[in-house]
């Protein structure tokens, strides 16, 4: 298992590379001077300057690229436009609520999507299929802004079940656990749809398999050869669904954070964008890109969990 | 204890057959349809003109004069939303035609000819599908600035990668079959192979493909603009309108839910139309 750890950590290398380079392009190759944008076009051309020196722009296309990646590598993000904090310090301190908030979030959609699709697929075309089948439709239509809006309407502002204003940095962990609850299921939805797809299908085509059959027929009650037979073939693909969605987790937490109210690396993102901070957004577009990277990898490892004939390949 | 259904032998069909015994692709269709038609016709439908201010009337509940009442400015909900669909289903149209077309002729060309370029554009492929979606529109239209143009570029940007992956293995399945041989020896150019032989054959699955991205696509320009990177003022696209809403949220719940569930019918009819024509061009889907 250590070799299968540390070779695929070693191939993330290039992976990270790559990504942080399109980071390092994308914000360049734009057409127009940063600094009108971030100045607007009534600033002086000595306030421009000034600016540009700040940023680094001044130097050659090449020496921006050395630093940005040395930069990078000593865990340095450079330092906000507009509060001239450290970003890196900035995105340390609100990275656990969106971790937390991701977390929650992978474990609703698991421990929802596998039950409701494995029930779908045994109860074929019955009542359980035909709501696992619109439910899954509704998760995968509704923007994350738009769910987080209903639910938020319908839990916190009417039924009062939850806080409306979401108190994620309590002390007391039960007041964290309520504001927790909403954000959760919110992002969760999304996942619990995909989830539940690919363990309804997976599992329709392995309960038709011949082992299940065999196992049906040397008198195994259903119960286990569905989950300790048929389940078990199954946890590839679902395995490659949360990991694949993972990245479009990390997406959608943006938009929970907003409609939630909640400290995290989205509400970062939207104070970017409005102080026009353009070294914020760089800084955060690398911890996303990090993000993903690890999300791969963690995927990857989980899979040699799983499938034990992945880590002897 | 209940046994496993019997999968029973489907007797063959068409997958036109297939498609329109499905219900949920005639609903989806219908929906789509709704949808833009109330686009098209918002000039002569809506009943206030979309951005017309009337400061005595603001914050107004739902009632007979406005059927989805007023935003914070006194401006008809109803207008602004038919208005609003204009441009919210025009840019998702546009962007996801713009990637579809530009990420298939890479695609077919890169799948087709194989070689160094082929995996140039394999690896950038990887790296920019790295990126989730939503992140990566978000940058592009914060550093192209927010106007329609941009968030159409934008949008594009982001679908061509998953084309040109799709576009490439579809390709290269083809290229193997016998009829793209027969072409060559009849001496065929590689364009004509490419685009009127290989491409009407893998047309079904990027026709479901562009179904399923057009929902993403518009998906993505309403949270873009949720976020505040939209059109400028005072015209507004679906996220905008709901974004304008969520500051009223408790006093006005109806400014969000109403665009809101406007968006949601169309991913709703967008991912019915998706399904049902991957489910009637794929006879193993499992259904």
């Amino acid at each position: 298992m250590l070799r299968f750890v540390i070779k695929r950590l070693i191939l993330a290398i290039p992976t990270l590379w790559a990504v942080l380079t399109t980071v390092f392009v994308l914000v360049r190759v734009v057409p127009g001077d940063p600094t009108i944008a971030i100045l607007g076009d009534q600033a002086s051309e000595g306030a421009r300057a000034e600016l540009r020196d700040k940023l680094g722009l001044s130097k050659p296309i090449l020496a921006q690229y050395v630093d940005f990646m040395s930069q990078i590598l000593t865990g340095d993000l450079g330092r906000s436009l507009s509060t001239n904090r450290p970003i890196a310090d900035d995105v340390l301190a609100v990275l656990p609520y969106t971790i937390e908030l991701t977390l929650a979030a992978l474990v609703v959609g698991t421990v929802l999507g596998v039950p409701l699709g494995v029930l779908a697929a045994k109860n074929r075309n019955g009542f359980a299929d035909w709501f696992a089948r619109i439910f899954s439709l509704a998760g995968v239509s509704f923007p994350a802004f738009v769910s987080g809006i209903l639910l938020l309407l319908v839990f916190a502002v009417e039924l009062r079940w939850f806080p409306v204003i979401s108190s994620a940095n309590a002390a007391d962990p039960v007041e964290r656990l309520r504001a927790l609850v909403l954000p959760a299921l919110n992002l969760g939805l999304l996942m619990v749809a995909y989830v539940t797809r690919v363990t309804r299908s997976g599992m329709l085509k392995a309960l038709s398999e011949d082992y299940v059959r065999t196992a049906r027929a040397k008198g195994l009650p259903y119960r286990t050869v569905v989950w300790r037979h048929a389940f078990r073939n199954v946890l590839v693909p679902i395995v490659t669904v949360v990991g694949l969605y993972l990245g479009v987790l990390i997406g959608n937490a943006v938009l929970t954070e907003i409609v939630f109210n909640r400290p995290g690396i989205g509400k970062l993102i939207v104070t970017a964008l409005n102080q026009r901070d353009y070294s914020l957004l760089q800084g955060l577009m690398v911890v996303s890109a990090f993000a993903i990277v690890l999300a791969n990898i963690l995927t990857d490892l989980t899979y040699g969990l799983v499938d034990p004939r992945v880590k002897t390949q | 204890m209940s046994a496993p259904a019997p999968t029973a032998a489907a007797p063959r069909s068409s997958a036109f057959g297939r498609a329109t015994r499905s219900g949920g692709l005639a609903l989806g269709v219908l929906i789509v349809v709704a949808s833009i038609a109330a686009a098209v016709a918002a000039p002569w439908i809506a009943p206030f003109d979309p951005n017309a201010q009337d400061v005595l009337l603001v914050l107004s509940p739902p009632d007979t004069v406005h059927p989805l009442g007023t935003d914070a400015f006194g401006r008809d909900v109803l207008s602004r939303i038919l208005w609003g669909a204009r441009i919210s289903l025009y840019v998702g149209f546009v962007a996801t035609l713009a990637g579809v077309v530009i990420g298939t002729v890479i695609g077919v060309v890169s799948g087709y000819y194989g070689g160094l370029v082929d995996r140039l554009v394999v690896a950038a492929t990887d790296v920019l599908l790295s990126f989730p979606q939503l992140i990566m529109g978000l940058l592009l239209v914060a550093v192209l600035g927010a106007s329609l143009t941009n968030l159409i570029i934008a949008i594009a940007v982001t679908a061509v990668p998953a084309f040109i992956r799709m576009a490439r293995g579809s390709t290269m399945a083809m290229r193997e079959r016998d009829f793209v041989d027969a072409c060559r020896a009849l001496g065929y150019s590689d364009m004509r192979i490419m685009f009127l032989h290989v491409l009407p054959n893998i047309l079904d699955e990027l026709v479901v493909m562009a179904s399923l991205w057009l929902a993403t696509a518009i998906r993505t320009e309403s949270t873009l603009a949720f976020i505040g990177l939209s059109v400028p003022p005072p015209t507004s696209t679906w996220g905008g309108i709901v974004r304008e809403g969520f500051d009223n949220l408790l006093d006005a719940p109806w400014m969000s839910i109403f665009p809101s569930l406007a968006i949601l019918a169309v991913m709703i009819g967008l991912n019915l139309i998706g399904d049902g024509l991957r489910d009637a061009t794929d006879p193993r889907s499992p259904q």
